[in-house]
């Protein structure tokens, strides 16, 4: 039996950075990443932690997708909100996921917060904030209820209501408001809800609906669209065109074929 | 773009440097799987090279595994072979279309990183985006048969392209059925 776990050396890399600048001097422009341009929060209640996150994602002044998700699975009691470069923040927490994984196969015990917190600012402090991931990661382990936050440079922060991307200074202002210690955990999703969508309306960048996810000891739950502030206005009529519409030059068909007769190859 | 058990996937065919155009037979799709096509816009070097890649990765994948890729897989691998150049990227931005094993339509695009966006309805890429957003915003609805879908994504490619003037000089269709993959080439303006 294999007994070891093969984990690829991993890396970036750098075939093409020449190439690139010489083809960005000759004035060939670079596509824009996608951005999420986010409100993201999270604050700590009386036995959890609510994270919360608007759900639109920009290139540009366009807007991407309409519908993204920004909280990130890490380990079951633990999740992450993700602000900056969306490939980023995506690549990045999955990768501190397995290895969060891995851990937990190893050592047969619950991941601790303060892991991931480790994981994650010891591969964004590497990169010297190239890699533009902003993360407030929250989660429950056998200490209680913790809620960080991370810069892309690998700094951290430890508090107790936290907000990142380009509508946290709409969200905060919720929070500096309004929020006080141990409150209830219905209070405490009022309050996440409230804070995205101060970002939601007061910043460009931010959009759509609000996903929320509470951990508390022993179970996280995660809600995609707890509240949608906007409904996307449906179309009363259609604009479907007839059938031989469109002008074609050729067409061509490959049919699929399903094997129905015959016996199975014997293949003992 | 998807539709009711079906998906569709359009490009133009023009090839060029800045103003001028060398080719109108540029491949700019190909079939990954049976029921999965991988369209490629961006740098035309980059383009093909990704081709050649994937089409490597996806026919090591099924001697190994003794199956094809289904869409997701094939856009996780799409994704992961861009993001190990985060920082030297190719200038590309890809999209996944296809029918996974339930005949579910699937639909992917990302950007020039890896950082992939399922989308339900539609997605666009390459340099008529911003039209080609808008029309799709206006013409697509849900549940459309094949041959609605095929309408609406010719007229939606079209209606973009001759606003946009790098791209155009023909277009290719697939539409992606349970049954066949039906591929026609439109007419369109050729200026």
């Amino acid at each position: 039996m294999v007994s070891r776990v093969d984990v690829p050396k991993g890396g970036f890399n750098f075939d093409n950075y020449q190439r690139n600048l010489i083809l960005q001097e000759k004035g060939f422009s670079l596509p824009k990443p996608t951005k999420t341009g986010t409100t993201i929060v999270g604050t700590k209640f009386k036995n959890g932690v609510v994270l919360g996150a608007d759900t639109r994602a920009t290139g540009d002044t366009t807007v991407m997708d309409k519908n993204c998700f920004k909280i990130h699975y890490l380990a079951p009691n633990i999740y992450g909100c993700g602000a900056g470069t969306a490939a980023d923040t995506d690549k990045i927490t999955k990768m501190v996921a397995s290895q969060l994984e891995l851990h937990r196969l190893a050592t047969g015990r619950e991941s601790r917060v303060a892991t991931a917190l480790t994981a994650l600012t010891q591969f964004l402090f590497r990169y010297q904030g190239h890699l533009g991931a902003a993360l407030v990661l929250g989660g429950v382990d056998v200490d209680g209820p913790h809620l960080f936050s991370v810069s892309p440079h690998g700094s951290t922060d430890k508090l107790p209501y936290l907000c990142q991307g380009s509508g946290s200074l709409a969200a905060i202002s919720i929070f500096e408001s309004q929020w006080r210690e141990n409150m209830e955990r219905d209070e405490a999703i009022e309050l996440v809800k409230e804070a995205i969508k101060a970002g939601i309306f007061n910043d460009m960048g931010s959009g759509s609906s609000v996903d929320v996810a509470v951990i508390e000891k022993g179970r996280a739950e995660v809600c995609r669209g707890m509240e949608v502030p906007y409904p996307t206005i449906q179309k009363v009529d259609s604009y479907k065109f007839k059938p031989g519409t469109t002008a074609i030059l050729s067409e061509s068909f490959r049919n699929f074929v399903t094997i129905t007769e015959g016996d199975a190859m014997d293949i003992s | 773009m998807s539709g009711k058990n079906c998906v569709a996937i359009a490009s133009d065919k023009r090839f060029g440097v800045k103003y001028l155009t060398i080719s109108m037979e540029f491949p700019k799709m190909f079939q990954a799987t049976d029921k999965t096509f991988i369209g490629i816009s961006g740098l035309a070097t980059d383009v093909q090279t990704l081709m050649e890649r994937f089409r490597f990765k996806i026919n090591m994948y099924r001697m190994n595994e003794e199956r094809d890729f289904e869409p997701i897989t094939l856009a996780n691998m799409v994704s992961s072979t861009l993001y190990e150049r985060r920082f030297s990227p190719y200038f590309v931005e890809p999209i996944v279309a296809g029918l996974d094993k339930n005949n579910n339509p699937y639909i992917n695009g990302m950007d020039l990183i890896g950082c992939s966006t399922t989308a339900c309805d539609f997605a666009a890429t390459g340099t008529p985006e911003d039209q080609l957003y808008g029309t799709c915003e206006a013409l697509w609805e849900p549940n459309l048969e094949p041959e609605e879908l095929f309408e609406t994504i010719s007229q939606t490619i079209m209606s973009a392209t001759n606003r946009d003037c790098v791209s155009g000089w023909g277009a290719v269709v697939h539409v992606i059925t349970p049954e066949r993959v039906i591929t026609r080439t439109l007419k369109t303006r050729m200026d």
